[in-house]
């Protein structure tokens, strides 16, 4: 379920002072992540906040699933959009399990169903729900914070969501776990997202669509990501882009997209030294890849050297972008090894794939 | 990074400190209070009294001065939460912030004044006596640390928390109530265990408006130079002071929002 938003002519204006958000207007389509993105203080926040009234429009009107939001009482208005925002905004003295119950609790949900729909929601973003339940959120690492909020954010089952740069507060590692597991819930649940982000990566690598923002919330570009990354509209824009766009669009790729190739030696762990030689020189190959019994990569071996098994430096899953893989390509000095969702070995990614992949992206856009 | 990870770790230390600072005076505060009232018990009722002392050291007469002085501090906590908390609600609301400063400094003059003079002054003007004549301006004189830490407990929740709260649909009143205020508790509290300290000993001179209480002990003591009562009245409301203090900081311990501390 998702809905459509709609802003027409939407205007803040604080005093007399120039509007911070001047005559906004834009459509984000149903089920679609539209990304914010812009230099501090240019009012993105200030944009998305007008669509939950926690800031009230001067002018203009925002209608979501084509009902005017005006009409409707604020605090009912925001049990249907969900709220996620940095630091997660988890409240200290409520345990996980209240802080992810407070919306159904709002909306008069009986106890069973809130407890019920509570598990099904630490579940959902990957949290055990028997170890996490009684927890208080300064037992929380950054990450799980994180992730209980958005729990929260999405507990009512809400048709949109508003993130305001719900993942500013944490390490890079734990950031991109984040983002992957926002794009598999969002592949799972298509709710009508709208994130506000400074991190132009970041907004490449989760929006459908990307809205470009500059002073007072003007419109620069609002497109999607390959459009915006291969034509920026300005200067501006372009500058935002910053360099190495094409890398940058390799993020719009994933692994599991691309071609892979299998390797023409593959060994297990029970086998011998000897036979391991053999097969490669057989073969006429100089590396083979060592699964174990249960087919998951342990090691590269060299013909020469048959006994020493050479540590796989980095490795890429299916979900991973291109962009991961041509970095593990690079580590690795060789091809990137892909494993799948038990980390299983699925194949290889060469670096002729990846040159593949950006000279199809150049042509298409 | 290691800077930050030095200060976190003297931060740690300093925890270790008062929580066993404060563990120590959990548990040695009561002791402490219960060698006070016997020792001092002893001591008076074995010395040889004369026909006056007597009149004042015995049980019935201990018994009623130590209740009276119970009643009027109970009644003065009663009316400083009443009057205090709510007030600090108010005060740091959108709507009436810019009328904090003028209660504040109300209260202010309320605690810089000598007590005794709020409550002679109450007096004159009232012409009242009793339990009452005496709360009310010992109130008065408390109410401050209890009305500040609201505030001050109110005005350091996070205002993300708050924006949170609204965010995800709850109203103004149950942010305050769900939010604001579960997590001003501690703070309140600290300020409620002061103010009651302050009533305890301020009680003492609810005798100069018949209030009775512990200072009726003091006061015979000292006008008929009878060292025994004067000693025995100060020594129990001192004791009486420590023990209000150790229930106020046990309150904190225990009433205090869990996932906080």
């Amino acid at each position: 379920m998702a809905s459509e938003i709609q802003l027409t002519d939407v205007t803040k204006r604080y005093g007399r002072r120039k509007p911070a958000v001047d005559n906004f207007s834009m459509t984000i389509p149903a089920g679609e992540i539209v990304v914010f993105v812009g230099p501090s203080g240019c009012g993105k926040t200030t944009t998305m906040r007008m669509i939950n009234r926690l800031i009230e429009p001067t002018s203009g009107t925002i209608t979501i699933g084509g009902e005017d939001t005006s009409t409707l009482d604020p605090d009912k208005l925001r049990r249907t959009i969900g709220y996620a925002i940095q630091q997660a905004g988890l409240f200290p003295h409520m345990t996980v399990a209240q802080n992810i119950g407070v919306v159904p609790g709002l909306l008069g949900w009986d106890r069973k169903k809130i407890a019920d729909r509570v598990e099904e929601m630490l579940d959902t973003v990957g949290l055990d729900a028997a170890e996490f339940h009684d927890r208080f959120p300064r037992q929380l690492s950054g990450g799980q914070q994180q992730r209980v909020g958005v729990a929260r954010a999405l507990a009512a089952d809400p048709p949109v969501l508003l993130m305001d740069e719900p993942f500013g507060a944490v390490d890079p590692i734990t950031r991109g776990n984040l983002q992957d597991e926002l794009m598999r819930l969002q592949g799972e649940l298509r709710k009508t997202i709208v994130f506000v982000t400074h991190d132009f990566d970041e907004a490449v690598k989760l929006g459908d669509r990307i809205a470009v923002l500059g002073e007072q919330s003007k419109i620069l570009q609002y497109d999607t990501p390959d459009v915006i990354l291969a034509n920026p509209a300005d200067d501006t824009v372009a500058g935002f882009v910053g360099a190495g766009a094409s890398l940058k669009q390799l993020t719009l790729r994933r692994v599991r997209d691309v071609e892979l190739v299998q390797p023409e030696v593959i060994v297990s762990t029970q086998d011998e030294p000897d036979e391991i030689r053999r097969r490669l020189t057989d073969a006429g190959r100089s590396y083979a890849l060592m699964l174990d019994a249960r087919r998951r990569p342990v090691a590269w071996v060299h013909v020469r050297e048959p006994r020493v098994r050479r540590p796989i430096r980095d490795m890429v899953a299916a979900e991973s972008t291109v962009q991961d893989a041509l970095e593990a390509i690079l580590t690795e000095g060789g091809n990137a090894v892909v494993t799948g969702a038990r980390g299983e070995f699925k194949g290889l990614v060469e670096i002729d794939t990846v040159m593949a992949v950006i000279r199809d992206l150049r042509e298409t856009v | 990074m290691t800077s930050t990870a030095v200060a976190t770790e003297r931060g740690a230390t300093e925890r270790e400190e008062t929580k066993k600072a404060s563990s120590l005076r959990m548990f040695a505060q009561p002791i402490v209070v219960v060698v006070l009232v016997v020792g001092v018990l002893v001591w008076a009722f074995t010395r040889d009294l004369d026909a006056i002392e007597k009149q004042s050291i015995n049980a019935p007469v201990l018994l009623d001065a130590v209740w009276d002085h119970l009643v009027i501090s109970f009644v003065v906590t009663a009316l400083v939460l009443i009057i205090a908390v709510p007030l600090g609600i108010v005060l740091t609301r959108q709507w009436a912030r810019a009328s904090a400063p003028v209660f504040l400094a109300i209260a202010t003059i309320g605690q810089a004044s000598p007590a005794i003079g709020i409550l002679v002054l109450f007096f004159l003007v009232s012409g009242w006596e009793g339990l009452w004549a005496a709360a009310l301006p010992i109130t008065f004189y408390t109410l401050l640390p209890v009305l500040r830490n609201t505030m001050v407990g109110l005005q350091q929740v996070d205002p993300a928390l708050v924006d949170a709260g609204r965010g995800i649909g709850m109203s103004a009143f149950a942010v305050l109530r769900r939010i604001e205020i579960p997590l001003a508790v501690p703070l309140i509290l600290a300020g409620l265990r002061t103010a009651l300290v302050h009533a305890v000993g301020v009680a003492t001179m609810a005798v100069f408006v018949n209030g009775g209480g512990l200072g009726l002990l003091i006061d015979t003591g000292y006008k008929l130079s009878r060292i025994t009562v004067l000693i025995t009245g100060s020594v129990l409301a001192v004791a009486l002071a420590l023990l209000v203090d150790w229930l106020g900081t046990v309150a904190e311990q225990y009433l205090g929002p869990k996932g906080i501390r």
